[in-house]
């Protein structure tokens, strides 16, 4: 794997690992690291450092729908107008163009099911070019970004083998 | 009453693993890290799993044929022609086993007459010397030595030799070292070998686990695959040690022989685990790739920390061990390892279970998490400051 690859990996996973221990594991200097992320930072290959948080163990009430949405796509435009007017509410966190039965997948959290709703009836479903809407609204997460939230992780290995 | 065992078996020392085993489990203490384990801590693929499952849903309970099942020789053989370029034919050359652990039994019975020498180089793992000796074999012993890398040479080989001599054990990448034979390193003992007529037995259980160059088998080098038996399995590679999955290949001669033993004595290997295990082969080869690449990082950070801490060690380029020496605090690897687990309650393996020349070092096993690896050596740095203080 090449360094880039290979800490691309890591830091995916971990975004927080010390930079020192970080060069360390690559087998690579510390300066090289610094200037590769960097690099890729400018470059926009890192778009930022986030959290991973189980909101669900918190009091903070969420609530998460996956909407499929079926437009018209303007001429010379393509669908990237209407994304870019979709992506730009703040409560909006991912939008995916998608092949197949629908056109764009767009995931919304708001704080209650009624904010969810009146989003997508007074904002989304109002826009000249969407057709229409389906929402789903997330009952559980099992598995985000890779993680299993509520996994707990036990070593049940013997302690000493051959 | 008569005694009721075995002079034979009660002579075999009991393994040294064991005796440490004791002394951990004894201690029952929640907070003690281990380095101890000779096993990966991933878990088998979900995709290998499936298949071991699927297996079961569709009620293959059944025994295989002695020698395994067809469709999984025919895969070891597809592996080891792409990654050696060893043609091993799947009918009469392969034998499916319950892990590496038993080719290496019914190997070594299969090959020796009563009185027939089997060399042994150590530090090595523990169970080619009983095995040999209930084989009705004796056991040679060559110490490795750490200004070799632990590598065998064709110096200490020749010298080991007699007419007797009829195996070698030939067990790299090693457990406990992490030490490795390349293809210079083999080639130089062939010679040796092939000279004197003897057969090897090639255990090379953990060859996916390389970081340098790619394994290789000495059964790849010219008139070696008539003269080995190469044992591999499932356990290191895909994480399966559990499923007690290996195989031996090696001339029909033999393998014949072995089969037999191993109809008599297992009549074939789990069911189960070889479907899965046909899983691993044909689709494994990521997993392996990127379980390969932890254990790199974590062998970077070993190698690291014990450099820090100004301890001799050598660059393992092989399996999940590192080998540190602790020669230098003027303790037998016996009483630093019990020491440092009562002070510092890091378990680690001292040296000398793997053998007599393992004094003065200690198993250190990366099969953990760096998380977990990071709070080990923060304990080790402590223990030996505390030492070289003088207390």
């Amino acid at each position: 794997m090449k360094m880039e690859e290979e800490l691309l990996a890591i830091i995916e996973k971990n975004s927080r690992i010390d930079l020192k221990e970080l060069a360390v594991i690559l087998g690579v200097a510390e300066i090289d690291v610094v200037n590769t992320l960097q690099k890729m930072e400018e470059e926009g290959v890192v778009c930022g450092y986030h959290t991973m948080i189980n909101w669900e163990k918190t009091s903070i009430e969420k609530v998460t729908a996956l909407i499929e949405v079926r437009v018209t796509p303007q001429r010379g435009q393509g669908f990237d107008n209407i994304a870019e007017r979709i992506y730009k509410y703040p409560e909006v966190q991912s939008v995916y163009l998608i092949s197949g039965g629908y056109d764009l997948l767009v995931t919304l959290e708001g704080k209650t099911l009624r904010e969810v709703s009146s989003f997508v009836s007074d904002k989304l479903s109002t826009l000249d070019t969407v057709l229409s809407t389906a929402t789903h609204f997330i009952l559980k997460k099992y598995k985000d970004h890779g993680t299993i939230l509520n996994l707990k992780i036990e070593d049940e290995r013997e302690i000493v083998t051959p | 009453m008569r005694n009721p065992v075995s002079d034979t078996i009660v002579g075999i020392k009991p393994s040294g693993i064991r005796k440490f085993f004791d002394i951990v489990t004894e201690m029952n203490d929640k907070d003690v890290i281990s380095l101890g384990v000779g096993e990966p801590d991933f878990d088998t693929p979900w995709h290998i799993r499936d298949e071991g499952i699927y297996s079961l849903e569709k009620g293959r309970t059944f025994y295989t044929g002695n020698s395994g099942l067809k469709e999984l020789r025919q895969e070891i053989c597809n592996y080891l022609k792409r990654s050696q370029g060893i043609k091993y034919d799947a009918v009469s050359e392969v034998l499916v086993t319950v892990g590496g652990s038993e080719a290496i039994d019914i190997g070594l019975r299969a090959m020796c007459n009563p009185g027939d020498e089997v060399i042994i180089p150590q530090p090595s793992y523990v169970s080619y010397e009983p095995c040999a000796i209930l084989a009705g074999a004796v056991p040679v012993v060559i110490d490795l030595k750490e200004e070799n890398e632990f590598r065998l040479t064709a110096e200490e080989l020749r010298a080991a030799i007699t007419p007797k001599t009829k195996v070698l054990i030939l067990p790299f990448p090693n457990n406990p070292t992490g030490a490795i034979m390349e293809k210079a390193d083999l080639e130089a003992i062939r010679e040796v070998i092939i000279e004197n007529d003897i057969y090897v037995m090639s255990d090379e259980i953990y060859s996916e686990l390389t970081y340098k160059d790619k394994h290789v088998s000495i059964a790849s080098l010219p008139g070696m695959k008539e003269r080995t038996i190469l044992i591999n399995g499932f356990s290191k590679a895909y994480a399966m040690t559990g499923w007690r999955l290996g195989y031996a290949c090696g001339p029909e001669v033999i393998i014949k022989q072995m089969t037999k033993i191993h109809q008599f004595c297992i009549m074939c290997a789990p069911t189960t685990s070889q479907y899965a295990a046909i899983e691993a082969l044909k689709n494994g080869d990521d997993d392996v790739a990127n379980m390969r690449t932890a254990y790199n990082q974590r062998r970077r950070f070993l190698l690291n920390a014990f450099k820090e801490m100004g301890i001799k060690v050598f660059e393992p380029y092989g399996a999940f061990y590192i080998f540190p020496c602790i020669k230098e605090f003027g303790m037998t690897s016996d009483e630093f390892a019990t020491r440092f687990l009562a002070e510092e309650k890091v378990a680690a393996v001292p040296g000398t279970a793997f053998g007599a020349s393992g004094e003065g070092f200690l198993r250190i096993s990366y099969a953990y998490s760096i998380d977990q690896l990071r709070e080990a050596m923060k304990r080790f740095a402590r223990f030996v400051e505390k030492l070289r203080a003088g207390n």
